[in-house]
């Protein structure tokens, strides 16, 4: 378990903090296995392509945030996918319950050459007053980048000042990509920066409340909650300052995906003692009840729970027989970031499709909350069985195709832009689900099981499109063990 | 002023790697941190071409690499490209870790030059430039690096042959189509034409052709002014550079009327070239001249543009004289060296003998939506922008067509907006989402 240290200015990144790899070949039960032995080791690649990188996963959990500017100090690229926010505050805003979607803050430092020079601490004293001239924002978010990480800006000094000038909160976030090729450990670095600065110290608790970490999903909760007698504080997109700030007063606090809320979940509770639900998500039948269970444990409301699960049941297990029945024999790829890929290979697997495999972009050996219970790979291995050739591979297209051009499955899922691309090219059906709860519970299962069936059936478009698909991939390359650059530097954390 | 910059519409020195990307068959391999190379292709979108997105090889630095250096990195990803990505040509693009680091990039590139590879390295530190001003880096170290060694004959110079360079790659999203009616047209006066880029040209193997050019076309008010320069130098080709995109039928004249004057060509062709391709544009304006007059509803009378200097250039000259619609307030954004703005001033106010169209130069785009809040003409105003921009015209209440990254709520495949074809098309886009507001 790592402890949340809410004094310290940054968050250790995974590597470190919980010991999480990106290099990877084997089973599943065998990454699970190790990681329990304590003797998982990382492998480094000798080729790669580009990953991604933390500030923006950093940016997604602060963009968000009702009434916040978020400025990156850095270079103008640092910054230039962070528009992708606006796009989704707008369009997303309106099904969570925002009356009106207001512009996103986004700014640059846009910091030059000189500034590496003479250092960039007083442009960025400048940025913060001219940003809140501009915004009257009532927090202003400033993240770091490889430059003004490198050259040694003091981001905690400097935002600390303009905090004390401006009375409003100015956090300093530390999500420099360098640091870690794991590029959620943005989302660590920004909710450290959340919850050492805005989350308060309860002041009534509110029995009734839940924290709901995650995207921008669909809003499930209010009705799932609600026939519990609960209701979700969404954490923290689309989420107003006041609801962060009292997230310390609810009953417990619940993750979509640990990979992106593990560490705001620990930090709620060691550092504010809102007890987090450690078993994994709900996604597939046993964990689903397992989680549900929970959850009516925590908050007093088990008799209630049994209800809610027998009424599931009864809507939705009919229609995912018949769905079971369509899917029979089917086979499936799955490439995803680590929890949410395990949650997409227990409902596959729920849903009787034949996993050949899975490219899954890292792993934690456990989460911040250090309990065996919250990880969805070992309950997915435990409830369905090993899945075969799972390999941990951080967004490495080249393993991807090379695979894929090989085991061909009846439908690839993908949970990250750009990578259904070669299941396409392939002419595998390939389905991206952006909604993070579309697939959670009894409904999940069928919201699943009719679209992995719709992407089947209608296969034309993939099917001329591999007839005409360019591959920039060599014959030579194809042919090989899609493992060949993967070298076994244990403990080298070398990229 | 802090500099900094609030919506922003272009990428760092490192987003040229779409300038490689442009070109058939050549892979950028980014010396850089892990982010760089998602960050570009989040600012572009549907950019991925040959081998760029999740394709382009990294180096992704890590701490290491920033402690210790990222040389021998760069060395295996670099042999690794050659074994798993069939290209014609490398390009290494190195970040902002590397270059604070103080990596020989140069040296690591060299040994690969030296067995024969067809590679080239350029840097393209974030901090030390943005991609308007690195396009023209990258394309001149294809120049020394590649086509100085592997042109065929470097020195015959072939009549009429032109390298020509106008938009830039993905920056322009209308590039494809801009440069496809560019060639066409050019090549309707009689001339070759080394577009260079896209799939209108022929690749690398066209790039080696261009020391055979007589000379060079730069369509552009400042970009790219530094590879004319570097060219004309080097092969001693002298160059034309026409300082604004030509849309519709008077620019697109001009222009190649200033091509044929500069290159010396015999005018009989030529104006009958441009005879043809007026005829075809103005039959189309004038069955719309119906509508622009007598259309009851309401049409936009009035424009603001939040767009690159070339853009504002050709699209305000095109609507005010040959659509009707009066620019007023003008915000260019694409960080013009102070040097070229006052050419920029004198140009959009050549436009009009009749009046003065305001122009202000900052690439913090958010002032820009700031100044256009506290405006108001009377009439229906048409705002042209980037996604930014749509919140801000539905809160004026304004036509709106999304014209330059970020581009979320439009699609643009092999549009262009250049030239005779491109003005119509331009036309067509405006009035598709005006009428679009009739139910
Ligand atoms: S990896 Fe570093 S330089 Fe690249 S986008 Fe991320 S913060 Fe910027």
């Amino acid at each position: 378990m790592s402890t949340v240290n809410l004094r310290a200015p940054e968050v250790q990144v995974r590597e470190i903090r919980l010991g999480s790899i990106t290099g990877f070949e084997g089973t599943a039960a065998g990454l699970v296995g190790c990681a329990r032995r304590g003797t998982l080791a990382d492998s480094s690649r000798s080729f790669s392509q580009c990953l991604g990188c933390s500030t923006s996963n950093a940016a997604c959990t602060l963009v968000l945030i009702q009434d916040a500017a978020v400025i990156s100090h850095g270079p103008v690229g640092c910054s230039a996918c962070f528009h992708g926010y606006e796009f989704v505050y707008r369009v997303n805003g309106v099904n969570r319950g925002l009356e009106k979607t207001t512009q996103r803050k986004i700014f640059s430092t846009n910091l030059e050459e000189k500034d590496m020079v003479y250092g960039g601490n007083q442009k960025l004293a400048e940025s913060i007053r001219e940003v809140y001239a501009r915004t009257k924002a009532r927090v202003i978010f400033v993240i770091t980048t490889c430059s003004s990480g490198i050259i040694g800006d003091d981001v905690e000094n400097v935002t600390n000042e303009a905090e004390e000038e401006l009375g409003i909160p100015v956090v300093a976030v530390f999500c420099e990509g360098f640091k870690s090729k794991i590029w959620t450990s943005g989302f660590d670095a920004g909710y450290h920066g959340i919850a050492r600065k805005l989350i308060k110290p309860p002041v009534k608790k509110q029995d009734d409340m839940v924290n709901v970490v995650n995207f921008w999903g669909a809003d499930i909760f209010k009705d799932l909650f609600g026939r519990l007698g609960l209701r979700p504080n969404y954490l923290t997109p689309f989420s107003t300052l006041e609801q962060i700030e009292h997230s310390s007063e609810a009953v417990a606090t619940i993750q979509i995906c640990a990979t992106l809320g593990s560490y705001l979940g620990a930090a709620l509770e060691q550092g504010y003692g809102v007890p987090e639900i450690k078993v994994s998500a709900p996604y597939g039948i046993p964990q689903t009840e397992r989680w549900f269970r929970e959850l009516g444990t925590m908050t007093g409301r088990e008799a209630e729970v049994e209800v809610l699960l027998k009424e599931e049941r009864e809507a939705w297990l009919p229609r995912i027989g018949e769905l079971r029945e369509k899917l029979k024999g089917k086979t499936a790829y799955v490439t995803a970031g680590a929890s949410h890929g395990h949650s997409l290979i227990a409902i596959l697997r729920e849903l009787g499709l034949e996993v050949r495999g899975a490219a899954i972009f890292h792993h934690d050996p456990l989460y911040d909350n250090g309990s065996v219970e919250a990880d969805a790979l070992s309950n997915t291995v435990r409830d369905y069985g090993d899945v075969p050739n799972y390999n941990v591979c951080n967004k490495q297209e080249y393993e991807l195709v090379n695979i894929l051009s090989k085991s061909k499955p009846d439908i690839l899922l993908a949970r990250h832009g750009g990578m259904t691309l070669w299941g396409g090219k392939l002419g595998i059906p390939s389905l991206l689900i952006g909604d993070e709860h579309f697939g959670m519970g009894y409904k999940g299962l069928v919201n699943y099981g009719e679209r992995i069936l719709d992407a089947i059936e209608n296969n034309e478009f993939v099917t001329n499109l591999a007839r005409h698909a360019i591959n920039p991939y060599t014959k030579w390359w194809l042919e090989q063990n899609p493992y060949t650059f993967l070298g076994d530097n244990t403990n080298v954390r070398n990229y | 002023m802090s500099g900094i910059i609030e919506q922003e519409r272009f990428t760092c020195a490192i987003g040229a790697m779409q300038t490689v990307v442009a070109i058939r068959k050549a892979v950028p391999i980014l010396h850089s941190g892990p982010g760089c190379g998602t960050m570009v292709s989040g600012f572009f979108e549907h950019s991925t071409g040959y081998a760029g997105g999740s394709t382009a090889p990294c180096t992704n630095a890590s701490e290491k690499e920033v402690v210790f250096g990222g040389e021998a990195k760069l060395k295996t990803v670099i042999e690794g490209t050659y074994k798993v990505i069939d290209s014609d040509l490398q390009v290494v693009l190195s970040g902002c870790t590397s270059e604070i680091v103080g990596d020989d990039i140069s040296q690591v590139v060299a040994e690969f030059q030296a067995e024969g590879k067809p590679i080239v390295h350029v840097e393209t530190a974030g901090f030390k430039s943005n991609n308007y001003v690195s396009h023209s880096n990258v394309v001149n170290a294809i120049v020394d690096q590649y086509v100085e060694v592997y042109a065929e004959d470097g020195t015959t110079k072939i009549d009429n042959l032109v390298n020509v360079f106008a938009s830039i790659p993905y920056q322009d999203q209308f590039w494809k189509g801009n440069l496809r009616e560019l060639k066409r047209i050019l090549e309707g006066i009689g001339l070759r034409v080394n577009i260079l880029f896209g799939p209108e040209s022929g690749g690398v193997a066209e790039w080696r052709t261009m020391p055979n050019a007589r000379f060079n076309i730069l369509v552009s008010p400042w970009f790219g002014l530094d590879i004319v320069r570097h060219l004309e130098g080097k092969y001693g080709q002298p160059f034309l550079q026409f300082p604004y995109i030509p849309i519709g039928g008077n620019e697109t004249s001009r222009f190649l009327r200033a091509v044929a004057a500069f290159a010396g060509l015999d005018p009989k062709p030529v104006e009958d070239f441009i005879g043809g391709e007026e005829a075809g544009f103005y039959e189309e304006i004038q069955s719309l001249a119906t509508f622009l007059l007598e259309f009851r509803y309401g049409l936009p009378n009035h424009l603001h543009m939040i767009l690159d200097s070339s853009y504002v250039l050709g699209i305000s000259k095109f609507l005010l004289n040959e659509v009707g619609i009066v620019p007023k307030e003008q915000f260019i954004v694409d960080g013009v060296p102070e040097a070229f703005q006052q050419a920029i001033r004198a140009e959009l106010a050549a436009s009009s003998a009749k009046r003065e169209i305001p122009v202000s130069f900052d690439p913090d785009a958010g002032k820009a939506q700031e100044a256009i809040r506290a405006i108001t003409h009377p009439g229906r105003g048409l705002l042209i922008g980037s996604g930014w921009d749509k919140q801000l015209a539905e809160e004026k209440g304004f036509d709106f067509l999304s014209a330059s990254n970020p581009s979320p709520y439009r699609l643009v495949l092999t549009t262009g907006y250049l030239g005779y074809q491109g003005g119509l098309r331009l036309i067509e886009d405006i009035y598709f989402r005006v009428l679009g507001t009739y139910s």
